[in-house]
């Protein structure tokens, strides 16, 4: 008898999802799901999904959920996390929903060092609503409403969120990550165990922003879309921890 | 506690949530409903409850809606820009149908407006607000003992319905002090099996949402809402009618405007004029069939409110063109005198004004 020793997590259920071939959602869903699992917290764990391409995140989660309004799910995340003090409260939100419209409730979570934490999927673009310019999209990168290249001097520079975030005491732990391949999704699993062992230790905030490709609104393929991250994305947004759980508040 | 206390309206709806078990509340301060902010951050500790200023009024609501789905009775609290603001969150609270107390100490508008009293957001109250078809029980108090009532009731009806309530009152009424007293209650929450609590145990994850991207389940829940909507209005409409039975003006006004609406009422009745007053104590749902037995005595009405007319509408639509409806107004944080609803009374009793 082979011993099974590779399977679906439980706390992912068992339906096809509607993400695109070669988007890392996919992989993303799968290494939070896997830290439910190691952390044993499925019982107690409370997800937020946000408004994007991961809007229906509710339906592939083996855990409680709330829908939350664009923009707004470290709020509501708050509100379920101070009911709940003892449960596991995650937002998933991606790079329009956390950067843009709701660019207060993340700032205003992580300086409150809400024991939540949340997985920030960065493909500089809005997926959902058909490849607008994310205020994530590098400069010059050509999406539906940037269509002759995002410019500096009428959209300024992307934002860099785990670095703002960083200047912020109660976030206690941030970290950019990328599952562009193998080694690269060992790190960010790691990273995803830290933020829940940071938010179930009650120390405060904890994010991981997962760079992402997005194949269909970049026009590429998945294979394409990957090297294009690897040149574009990665030199601007640098993969590393930028709170590690160490510092001591000032 | 059973004495009577002086307090003032916005912190007698403070003390009545905790008596109602309201242990979460979120909020961001602005005039005229800063006391009750104030109140609940002093008061909640007391009691081990949860106090959270918010970034925003848009964060509070969804602080709300994240307490609301997690199972816990749970109150926000702003005056009228600041609603304007939770609308977003009111829509997602209808969609998601999720028990809270919101309260909306009106000043007056539009825009920054003013820090008086208003009464101008009935129409956002009532007819919506936000984006989609849902309604909100909106109640109107027009005392500070009934603004305790009525809190203590609005957290009952919330899990009773699981639907938002919202507590419509006014700058006069939330700055004002008056007597209370606060009842031992007996309001206790229900079970709530829905609710994102983590699974403990459970089998399959609770999920509260309000999206439905196939539209034939879009109107499957929209048809849910509105069975719901219409049990609301069957149960739960509330009104006070005083000296109406042979009163030939019938008075209707709300909130503080009915107090002010009594004294005229009074000097006119002493005068000899048979008028009387109806409460609507219930906005939505709207007290139209109370209103259309009336229209069968009554020979007129006249609205009083701090608006440029907004509850009239509902009032014509209940008098159904039965009899005259005739309107007096006052905006922007002016309240309007005794002298002024006696004489606008006077003037309805004498056949002016009409339609």
């Amino acid at each position: 008898m082979a011993e099974r020793t590779f399977g679906r997590p439980e706390a992912l259920l068992d339906v096809p999802t509607h993400y695109c071939p070669g988007c890392h959602h996919g992989i993303i869903h799968r290494l939070v799901a896997e830290v439910i699992d190691e952390l044993k917290v499925i019982d107690r764990t409370i997800g937020v999904a946000s408004v994007g391409c991961s809007a229906l995140a509710y339906d592939y989660f083996n855990v409680d959920m709330v829908q939350a309004p664009h923009g707004r799910a470290p709020a509501v995340a708050t509100g379920v996390k101070r009911v709940h003090p003892d449960g596991v409260v995650f937002t998933y939100q991606g790079d329009g929903d956390i950067a843009a419209i709701g660019t207060a409730e993340i700032v205003h979570a992580a300086a409150r060092g809400e024991r939540i934490t949340t997985i920030f999927v960065n493909n500089a673009i809005y997926g959902m609503t058909g490849g607008q310019m994310a205020p994530t999209s590098l400069v010059n990168q050509v999406t539906t409403t940037s269509p002759y290249g995002r410019k500096q001097d009428s959209a300024g520079m992307p934002i860099r969120l785990s670095e703002m975030l960083a200047t912020l005491d109660g976030a206690k732990y941030l970290a950019r990550v990328a599952v562009n391949n193998p080694a690269n999704m060992a790190k960010a699993k790691a990273a995803i165990k830290k933020a829940f062992e940071i938010q179930i230790a009650g120390l405060g905030f904890s994010m991981v922003e997962v760079l992402s490709t997005c194949p269909t609104n970049w026009g590429m393929s998945a294979i394409e879309s990957g090297t294009w991250m690897e040149k574009n994305m990665m030199p601007y947004y640098p993969l590393g921890t930028f709170r590690s759980g160490e510092e001591v508040a000032k | 506690m059973s004495e009577k206390i002086l307090m003032k309206g916005n912190e007698a709806i403070g003390e009545a949530a905790v008596v109602a078990g309201c242990r979460h509340y979120f909020g961001y301060p602005i005039t005229p409903q800063s006391e009750l902010i104030e109140y609940m951050a002093k008061r909640l500790p007391q009691v081990d409850g949860v106090f959270l200023q918010a970034e925003s009024e848009v964060a509070a609501i969804n602080m709300v809606y994240g307490a609301a789905s997690a199972g816990c009775r749970v109150m926000t609290s702003s005056s009228s820009p600041g609603i304007s603001l939770k609308q977003e969150g009111i829509s997602y609270i209808a969609g998601s149908q999720l028990p809270c107390v919101i309260v909306n100490v009106q000043r007056g508008g539009p825009g920054l407006g003013s820090i008086q009293p208003g009464q101008a957001d009935y129409f956002q109250a009532t007819k919506g607000g936000g984006h989609g078809d849902y309604r909100n029980i909106v109640l109107a108090p027009n005392s500070v003992q009934e603004m305790a009532d009525i809190t203590i009731e609005a957290f009952d009806l919330a899990d009773k319905w699981r639907n938002a309530v919202m507590i419509l009152g006014d700058g006069a009424l939330g700055q004002m002090m008056e007597p209370v007293e606060f009842k031992e209650s007996s309001s206790k929450p229900v079970e709530k099996s829905w609710a994102a609590t983590g699974r403990r145990g459970r089998a399959k994850p609770n999920i509260v949402n309000s999206l439905y991207l196939q539209p034939d389940l879009m109107e499957k829940h929209n048809h849910v809402l509105q069975e719901k909507y219409a049990k609301i209005q069957a149960e739960e409409t509330r009104w006070e009618a005083l000296n109406t039975e042979d009163a030939e003006v019938i008075v209707v006004a709300y909130g503080i405007t009915s107090r002010i609406a009594m004294t005229a009422i009074n000097k006119a009745r002493a005068n000899g004029v048979k008028v009387g007053l109806f409460r609507p104590i219930s906005l939505w749902p709207f007290p139209s069939q109370p209103l259309a037995e009336l229209a069968k005595t009554a020979k007129a009405f006249v609205v009083f409110e701090m608006s440029a007319g907004q509850m009239v509408e509902d009032v014509r639509l209940a008098v159904n063109g039965a009899k005259p409806v005739s309107f007096h107004g006052r905006t922007g944080g002016m309240l309007p005198t005794p002298k002024e609803l006696y004489e606008k009374i006077i003037s309805v009793a004498n056949g002016e004004g009409g339609k």
